[in-house]
């Protein structure tokens, strides 16, 4: 068995003593694996973000444009102290502001308009016969939108469309969950799997 | 002074993205591009930003003594990874990937396992049918988790034919008028803050 299995099946073991309770060996794991995920982190992000995109081509390649951006990312440093404090709001400023700039189209068109037309469907078929599917979905969007309708008190005639929602809301969490606990599951089967098979060696 | 000119930086760079958005020239495709790049570069730098500031406070409660190996395994880990990367690299085959697949990875995957026997057994106690709504939410959970397991097939062969229509029928409705409200929640928002009403980023500080 090499070193790297060894290392992985112990601290498999230490991360899965916390079914047991909150214990020191968990403890060490969990700030290892905090510190090592930062670290990772940091550098890909050195490598991939301000090497690729800033010092490479502002010093090899002169595109002295690129000093906008760093003067920007140290701004940021502001932050460090707090009479430099202030200076930190330029460059978030700029994040929030192309970010908001670029998020209005984007949702507007992916989350919003895009689904609304995929709802907006024939209720019948070509004979006539209705299409329960799309009576379901356009019954779902609009009475779900119903129950997040504040302006409005969820009384009367109303409140049974919104009612109607909470109901389709609940198959949605459901399925959400369903699905959220099998992904999971089927992560620990692969845990499981790598213990028992790689480093106890006791299923082949 | 202090707040005017971000906020006129966040107004000019949102409107000069949103507007991009609408021409295929090249002159605004560069633009969108070298912005982007811009992002990610500041991005970056923040990033740092945090490293430091985790350092900084780990260091310090240290020294207080609170936790104190704890948190020196965690500066170690975090130490560790950029001095491999500083002298073997990162390409395949070096200690710093061998971290990365060995100590990073399996740990990471064996958290996000946890979570299963956490939810699981927290939905165990939670679900009740108590009302109607409640009733529907453990019956397609159920369904779903029936359908997706081996165990489903003893019941009934029409079981995932069941699960696959809820998904992609009422469940996905509900999902789409969510989408739809963060999509129009996102929109006005991204407007206020792009006009200035919206200033909360800027913080309480003069």
């Amino acid at each position: 068995m090499d070193a790297g299995t060894i290392v992985a099946g112990l601290l498999t073991l230490a991360i899965l003593s916390f079914l047991y309770r909150d214990n020191p060996v968990y403890k060490l794991a969990e700030y290892l694996l905090i510190g090592v995920s930062i670290g990772y982190i940091l550098v890909i992000t050195w490598n991939n973000t301000l090497m690729a995109l800033l010092f490479e081509p502002l010093l090899s390649e002169g595109r002295l444009w690129l000093v906008a951006p760093l003067i920007m990312g140290l701004l940021m440093w502001g932050r460090f102290h707090r009479r430099t404090l202030a200076l930190s709001r330029i460059p978030i400023g700029f994040m929030i502001g192309s970010g908001a700039g670029v998020a209005i189209p984007a949702m507007l068109y992916g989350r919003t308009l895009k689904q609304m037309s995929a709802t907006v469907m024939p209720l019948t078929d070509s004979s006539g016969v209705p299409d329960l599917a799309a009576i379901v979905v356009i019954a779902g969007v609009l009475t779900t939108l119903a129950y997040f309708y504040f302006s409005r008190e969820h009384r009367g005639a109303f409140g049974g469309v919104a009612r109607v929602g909470t109901f389709f809301l609940m198959v949605f969490f459901g399925t959400t969950f369903g699905y959220t606990v099998m992904s999971r599951m089927s992560t620990f089967i692969g845990r499981m799997e790598f213990l028992l098979t790689d480093f106890l060696r006791l299923t082949h | 002074m202090a707040r005017k000119f971000p906020l006129a930086v966040c107004f000019l760079f949102g409107v000069v993205m949103f507007l991009q958005y609408f021409s295929q020239h090249e002159a605004a495709r560069a633009v969108n591009q070298a912005i982007l790049d811009y992002w990610q570069i500041v991005f970056a730098f923040t990033l740092i930003l945090g490293v430091f500031s985790f350092a900084r406070n780990n260091v310090t409660e240290v020294r207080r003594g609170r936790d104190r190996v704890y948190r020196i395994v965690g500066l170690a880990g975090l130490l560790s990874m950029p001095v491999l990367a500083l002298i073997w690299g990162i390409k395949a085959d070096t200690p710093f990937m061998w971290m990365f697949e060995n100590v990073q990875a399996p740990m990471q995957s064996t958290v996000f396992a946890l979570l299963a026997i956490f939810v699981a057994s927290a939905s165990f106690r939670g679900f009740r049918a108590r009302s109607l709504p409640a009733a529907v939410l453990l019956i397609s959970a159920t369904v779903m988790l029936l359908s997706r397991s081996n165990i489903g097939g003893f019941f009934s062969d029409v079981l995932p034919d069941v699960a696959n229509w809820i998904r992609d029928y009422p469940s996905m409705a509900a999902r789409r008028a969510i989408l739809i409200g963060i999509g129009l929640g996102s929109l006005t928002t991204s407007l206020r803050v792009m006009v200035g009403i919206e200033r909360t980023w800027l913080g309480g500080e003069k």
